[in-house]
């Protein structure tokens, strides 16, 4: 993880998508120009995914390994998918000011995102009240897991059972009929790669910022 | 200790403390009596959509005040007490199992209540009872898994509250649509997707709590 080549990719990948996202043309739909939050908005949830998939993967580490090193990374993908749903929910509020009139419709897919936030935030709730460091990470662990257990439902589930205005309302929501010219996929696949690649440069320096954190203290120690 | 003399135990404790019952009774008594009174309920009809929504918090918020017990203020001799005698999934299932049943009792008894005071507006009752059942075993498996690890943290009660409500939204959001198909008396077919779903949830929520609970136990 210490190559260069990710990080070039994902700025150039980014600067690409933000040029190619605002200027390219794009089809007219039902939702004309607006259709283009697809480049900003959407990525942003792969991103809080994959950020939050990550997390899970390491708080399972955790309780195996019961290192130290886990824990930290468990918190900073969960913090970064944090960081990437509230983005996710806020250009999503601003599509629906223009496409809908308001910023919160109540729309199944809006009050699922909601929801599987507060989970998240709970989780840091929850570190925030242990004082012995291993029972915290232990049992953080355990819940990370059970918060990522209840995000696929509240996700992909549960929006898909009731009728909803989001776009994609009949399937996958990123990958459905706005998305079949071919024209956008060209802006939309790099957008999902170069924020993946940024999520991971964001975390990996707050995970090594946090190392050296814990080296001083113990040097002070 | 098998499972059963664990669940047995837990039965004969609450039955010997025959005020925290009287308490819980109370408690949902009360709780539907403000329904009634405050939503004016003989005048007004009520629609099956709130009719649900409201049978389910009242549910909700009894169990989270009787589950929430089964680790949260209980002493800590006692725990190591168990934790010496029986295994971690051990206590887990008893805890489940018995929470569960407790939970049935719960929303049987305030199904009764909800007929005396309010409506009974359901038409599909078999439908109306796999909620029943399946909301309270979905209910009581996550609610005692949370409460054991809210139990560890400073500030069990608030935790509580601020862990458990997100978990149990989807357990509830399926429960109530169930409810409302089975109040307005639609064809079967239309809950069976909700039901499944609501058995998956079950599933997922056992298994994780069977298979991560020694690493609650475990300190």
């Amino acid at each position: 993880m210490k190559k260069l080549w990710w990080k070039i990719l994902a700025i150039v990948l980014l600067v690409y998508v933000h040029i190619g996202g605002l200027l390219f043309a794009v089809p007219r739909l039902r939702i004309h120009e607006t259709i283009r939050s697809l480049y900003f908005h959407v990525p942003m949830w792969f991103g809080m995914t994959f950020m939050f998939l990550i997390s899970f993967v390491y708080a399972v580490r955790y309780l195996r390994t019961s290192s130290k090193e886990d824990d930290i990374r468990s918190v900073e993908f969960a913090n970064v998918g944090l960081a990437f749903g509230t983005l996710g929910m806020l250009t999503g509020m601003v599509w629906a000011h223009y496409a809908w009139g308001l910023f919160w419709h109540g729309d199944p897919k809006q009050v699922g995102a909601a929801i599987a936030l507060l989970v998240y935030l709970a989780y840091f709730v929850l570190r925030a009240s242990f004082e012995n460091q291993e029972q915290r990470a232990r049992l953080s662990a355990v819940y990370n897991i059970f918060a990522f257990a209840s995000l696929i439902p509240l996700i992909f589930i549960i929006p898909r059972l009731y009728s909803s205005m989001h776009p994609g309302d009949d399937g996958n929501p990123a990958f459905n009929a706005y998305d079949l010219d071919g024209r956008m996929r060209l802006v939309f696949y790099p957008a999902v790669i170069g924020w993946f690649f940024m999520g991971l440069w964001i975390t990996s320096l707050r995970i090594r910022y946090r190392n050296i954190n814990e080296k001083i203290s113990e040097t002070e120690l | 200790m098998s499972v059963f003399e664990l669940i047995r135990k837990d039965f004969l404790l609450e039955l010997r403390r025959k005020s925290v019952i009287a308490g819980l009774g109370l408690y949902l008594f009360s709780l539907i009596f403000i329904c009634y009174l405050t939503f004016n309920l003989r005048v007004n009809s009520i629609n099956a959509m709130t009719w649900s929504a409201l049978f389910w918090l009242v549910i909700l918020f009894s169990v989270v005040n009787s589950v929430a017990k089964s680790f949260i203020g209980e002493r800590k001799g006692v725990l190591i007490y168990y934790y010496t005698i029986a295994s971690p999934q051990q206590i887990i299932l008893s805890k489940i199992i018995y929470n569960s049943l407790l939970c049935l009792l719960i929303s049987v008894s305030g199904y009764v209540l909800f007929s005396i005071f309010i409506v009974n507006p359901v038409q599909d009752h078999l439908v109306f009872f796999a909620a029943l059942v399946l909301g309270s075993v979905g209910l009581s498996t996550s609610l005692s898994i949370i409460s054991g690890i809210a139990s560890k943290g400073n500030n069990s009660n608030v935790l509580m509250a601020v862990l458990s409500f997100p978990v149990v939204v989807s357990i509830l959001l399926m429960t109530i649509r169930v409810t409302k198909n089975a109040v307005d008396g639609i064809e079967r077919a239309a809950s069976t997707d909700e039901i499944l779903n609501l058995l998956a949830i079950n599933c997922i929520a056992a298994a994780l709590g069977y298979i991560l609970f020694p690493y609650i136990w475990r300190s």
